[in-house]
């Protein structure tokens, strides 16, 4: 087995998905929820299952809608919650707003790499075939659609590829 | 009281539906500083069942467990909508689409996502080795090379003007319009 010989820099975490891995963290609660407190998640989880479902964004044929450009209501849904998120943020931001417990709400830019370009395009065409991006494959599987377990362990399985082959993709 | 179920219960339009979405953003920060991102949930899942000893997956992923709790009840949402809260009626497609649906046998549009193709037969066949297997893998490994997902870049990310944000998402719509237009049709043919 040939040691790995170390020259290359370490790839730096831009997941900015995953908090705790910042080493400068500055904005991660310093409480620990336990299991009750996370039950608050739950319930935002929860209303937002159901937005989900009855606005149709986990429906296979509006996504094909969406790129075949024959509807606008994913454009629509889309575009409203970025200008929601966008003059939510800015307020936060404006007025200082503190967490419930308190604490000071603070943001990180997000590095660009070239993965945001590569993982993209392959995130794409796989949202285009299974109809789903993330959030809606767990509201899918929730309506019902259990042949989609399939499609969650198969996107666990590209999680944990990327993961094993990270050091040696471009990025 | 049956009033209210039965608006809940018609399609919502999607200025409803994205305004809603929108205010998960502020929601998750103000309740605990939290970051609206689904698509590390799968990196979570990996860290806490197979790490294999891969920095990737070395890290405390119960500090995250709060991200898990939100897929969780996704789930249930999803349910409760399906369940308590569904319109009868068909999913109303544009007719350019059903019609070019149904060259390819998809003429059941009762469900959120179509009978004829995500079934158990399907799932062990060709096609559905792409539909399912192929099609869940490059969401599960594009998302995590791109650094998130719809939620993450598209809205968190575009919320916060993020310019890498903005690259990932128009990657992710042109690497849709290629699989919709192109490879979508081929595959629904096999």
């Amino acid at each position: 087995m040939v040691k790995d010989t170390n020259t290359k820099e370490p790839i730096q975490d831009t997941d900015y998905e995953v908090r705790s891995l910042h080493t400068m963290c500055v904005n991660e609660s310093e409480h620990h929820e336990g299991f009750v407190g996370n039950l608050k998640y739950a319930v935002i989880g929860l209303l937002f299952g159901i937005v989900f479902v009855k606005s149709e964004v986990v429906s296979w044929f509006r996504i094909q809608e969406m790129f075949r450009l024959q509807s606008f209501h994913m454009y629509g849904v889309i575009g409203t919650a970025v200008v929601v998120g966008a003059i939510s943020i800015f307020l936060i931001k404006k007025f200082k707003i503190k967490t419930i417990k308190g604490e000071a709400i603070e943001f990180q830019d997000k590095t660009f790499n070239k993965g945001q370009i590569i993982g993209g395009l392959l995130f794409g065409i796989g949202w285009a075939i299974t109809g789903a991006c993330p959030g809606p494959l767990f509201a899918q599987l929730g309506t019902g659609a259990l042949a989609v377990i399939a499609t969650i362990i198969s996107a666990v399985a590209g999680t944990w590829v990327y993961g094993y082959l990270r050091d040696r993709l471009p990025h | 009281m049956s009033n209210l179920i039965e608006f809940i219960r018609q399609p919502w339009h999607w200025s409803v539906a994205g305004v809603l979405i929108g205010l998960t953003v502020p929601a998750l920060l103000i309740l605990g500083n939290k970051n609206f991102g689904i698509s590390a949930n799968l990196r979570h899942i990996c860290a806490a069942c197979l790490p294999a000893n891969i920095p990737f997956f070395k890290y405390d992923w119960k500090k995250e467990a709060w991200n898990l709790f939100f897929i969780g009840g996704v789930v249930i949402g999803g349910f409760i909508a399906a369940k308590l809260l569904s319109d009868p009626n068909d999913v109303q497609i544009s007719p350019s689409l059903a019609a070019s649906l149904s060259q390819y046998g998809i003429t059941d549009l009762s469900n959120m996502v179509p009978n004829q193709l995500f079934n158990w037969s399907t799932l062990f066949s060709l096609k559905g080795l792409f539909f399912f297997v192929v099609g869940g893998f490059l969401v599960g490994f594009g998302t995590r090379y791109a650094g998130g997902c719809t939620s993450g870049h598209a809205i968190s990310g575009l919320s916060n003007l993020q310019w890498p944000s903005l690259v990932a998402t128009i990657c992710f719509m042109v690497g849709g319009f290629i699989s919709a237009n192109l490879i979508v049709p081929f595959l629904l043919g096999l």
